[in-house]
């Protein structure tokens, strides 16, 4: 049997887990695949969790909580550090006494994102500690190093994962790995270290540089970075999830295993290379540490350019040691994921298609209004952009066209980031005026049923202060706010979706409908809270 | 010599695909072998393919099951063999839902569990193994209905 501290978790779990057991003050995040799941565990396991309106402000609370001395962890998908990035690039600065641990789930092969974008740039580019666990073991362990390695030096870390290590479920040990107890959080004033205005974020600049370079001496050292002796004629560098490829597709490589992304350990990769006669990195993304051991001057071979695209598995790390950049099998395709019937999107993009609308969508369910049976949504790009991408189409077609255009966004979603598309509407307003159709399911539906400002209910689903979007909405200054549910009554959702389109006036259509999947919850956490009031 | 028994478990989203790889899983980690699992979710939720990979034995490396090396393909939905027959083995075992009399269970929904007992065959865990993991996998509302799917799977009754 197996020992009883070896649990069967997947890579969120084991960092909600890790988190935990480090005592960590505060969890803070967005929700976003394949990221969701570790703020949900840490509030499970008796940690404190709480959802934030998005990346940056995660980020904003969680330097807040390092600044006051806490430990903080922050969560979000890779896409949702660009939404962070500004706070990020200047957090790298700053004297942290607490712990600041960012995690950033990549998504290589895009299963459910709008890019494969790889956030180890992020740790060059901004200068960011960072730590690549290949299993829930090290997903554990990172984390704890993470912790210990933001204390140690007053910077940020980042816990770099990708989509197999998030939801992959391995054996994870608790024994044998600690970090110091945390310490009672108290304030101590450091203005030069923490306000960042020119003056103060010059030397602080400097300090950073110099931090990274000690860091990097510590990584060649003691740095979580694994040696598998094997062939002498050929070695494998790699990292992630790659690295289990590796080790089962050859079983006789040497490999050098890098656990700390950044800053490299870059003489013990030279050390390693000189061992082998024949040198390979293996990693899944950009080619990242081939062209850092490239720039270092180290004999590395770079594998085939198809490979940089989608996820690697052992089938593919096969292909790359025999050489073989042939054009890959096409998978059967499967049956791809459409709006659940009775959802009340559907209705909506029934009614757009009807209208010949041209459709601005956003992230979420209703990104699948651009698959059949409705192909209704023309362009989508990120969170929050419905908004602006309308308001750009308007300025610029003709007016005929100008007048088809809509911008459709989710309750979540809003909250996250169409705000300022409002703003931007209220005070560039196109001569056609414009229409937003706010498809308030009352929930983050895509990502998994997580709550968010406007459901007026907290990560753990209990009452707490609720942003009511239609009243944020008019005081922005949009005069035309309707609250419709066109489940309801389909053709008067028509018409007032026609009817608006035909004003050169701004108008917010507010479609108020529980998302199908999780109005029994809802009733659920509803009927608890009055108990409990 | 590392043997890897190599499972994977197909259909569509909202089947149970992930809670019988779960199963499969806990029954191989309570055996005391080395155990991944590993699978997509988001997108896949909306009623698209879904499938799930589990692999144990002395020692797991990818948690992913390499095309063409699975021992087992268990599918929950019969429009999704083909999608996924290029996992299986040429020795490999297809365990499809036209196995299972599904008149015979109580409640259509556990034809996952009934899949497992199905599976369960050609396996070496025990019966109490796999009961012990449905049960702390699901519900204790919906244990007994899911014992008898397991049986009605595993005797093809």
């Amino acid at each position: 049997m197996q020992n009883k501290k070896t649990q069967l978790l997947n890579g969120d779990e084991a960092v909600a887990l890790a988190a935990f057991d480090a005592g960590i003050t505060l969890g803070t995040g967005y929700p976003g695949t394949p990221s969701t799941e570790i703020l949900e565990e840490l509030e499970r396991i008796g940690g404190h969790a709480q959802w934030a309106p998005n990346e940056k402000v995660a980020l904003e609370v969680g330097i807040g909580s390092a600044v006051a001395g806490g430990r903080a962890i922050v969560t979000m998908k890779h896409v949702g550090l660009n939404v962070a990035a500004d706070p990020l690039f200047t957090v790298a600065y700053m004297d942290l006494p607490g712990a600041l641990v960012i995690i950033s789930a990549d998504d290589p092969g895009m299963a459910s994102s709008q890019n494969e974008q790889d956030n180890r740039r992020y740790a060059v580019a901004a200068g960011i500690v960072m730590f690549e666990p290949s299993d829930a073991q090290e997903a554990y362990e990172f984390t704890m190093r993470a912790i210990e390695v933001a204390e140690c030096w007053h910077v940020p870390v980042m816990l770099r994962m990708t989509t197999r290590v998030c939801h992959s479920k391995s054996l994870v040990k608790r024994a044998g790995v600690a970090v110091p107890p945390s310490r009672v959080p108290e304030y101590v004033r450091n203005v030069s270290g923490r306000v960042m205005i020119p003056a103060n974020a010059r030397p602080a600049h400097r300090k950073l540089r110099e931090t990274l370079s000690q860091i990097a001496q510590w990584n060649e050292r003691s740095g979580p970075t694994q040696v598998i002796a094997g062939s002498r004629s050929f070695g494998i560098v790699t990292s992630g999830i790659a690295f289990q490829h590796v080790r089962e597709a050859a079983p006789e490589a040497s490999v050098l295993k890098i656990g700390m992304t950044h800053p490299l350990p870059i003489e013990a990769i030279r050390s390693f290379a000189k061992t082998v006669e024949r040198c390979l990195v293996i990693e899944e993304g950009d080619p990242y540490l081939y062209e850092a051991m490239r720039t270092a001057g180290i004999q590395v071979e770079e594998q085939p350019p198809i490979f940089r695209f989608g996820e690697l598995n052992v089938g593919r790390v096969r292909r790359i040691l025999d050489g073989d950049s042939s054009p890959e099998a096409k998978p059967v395709p499967g049956k791809p994921p459409a709006l659940c019937s009775g959802c009340p999107h559907r209705t909506i993009f029934t009614a757009l298609k009807e209208l010949d609308c041209i459709v601005c969508g956003d992230i979420g369910c209703y990104a699948l209004g651009a698959l059949p049976p409705f192909d209704a949504v023309d362009v989508s790009v990120c969170m929050g952009a419905s908004i602006g991408l309308g308001l750009g189409m308007r300025h610029t077609l003709a007016q005929h066209d100008a007048k088809r255009v809509v911008s459709v966004i989710g309750d979540s979603t809003f909250l996250h980031s169409g705000l300022t598309g409002i703003a931007e509407m209220v005070y560039n307003p196109p001569l056609t005026g414009h229409v937003v159709l706010l498809l308030d399911n009352g929930i983050t539906a895509m990502t998994g049923m997580q709550e968010h400002p406007g459901t007026g209910r907290s990560l753990e689903h209990r009452k707490t202060g609720k942003v009511v979007v239609e009243e944020v909405i008019r005081a922005m200054g949009i005069r035309n706010v309707h609250i419709t549910d066109a489940t309801r009554d389909p053709a008067a959702f028509g018409e007032l979706v026609k009817s608006s389109l035909e004003k050169p006036e701004l108008s917010v259509i507010i479609n108020r409908r529980v998302c199908l999947l999780a109005a029994k919850s809802i009733k659920e956490y509803e009927k608890c809270n009055e108990q409990n009031n | 010599m590392n043997k890897i028994t190599n499972i994977v478990v197909a259909g569509l989203g909202g089947q149970g695909v992930l809670k019988a790889s779960d199963i499969i899983a806990e029954v191989a980690f309570g055996a005391g072998l080395d155990v991944k699992k590993s699978e997509i979710h988001g997108m896949s939720q909306r009623g698209g393919s879904v499938s799930s990979d589990v692999r144990f034995g002395d020692h797991v490396f990818s948690p992913m099951v390499p095309d063409g090396e699975a021992d087992f393909l268990v599918v929950l939905a019969a429009d999704q063999v083909e999608v996924n027959a290029a996992v299986l083995s040429p020795t490999g075992v297809l365990i499809d839902v036209s196995q299972v009399k599904e008149d015979k269970l109580r409640n259509k929904k556990s034809i996952n569990v009934a899949l497992l007992g199905t599976l369960s065959q050609h396996l070496k865990f025990t019966d109490e193994e796999w009961i012990a993991a449905i049960k702390r996998n699901l519900p204790e509302t919906l244990h007994d209905t899911n014992v008898e799917a397991f049986y009605v799977g595993k005797n093809k009754a």
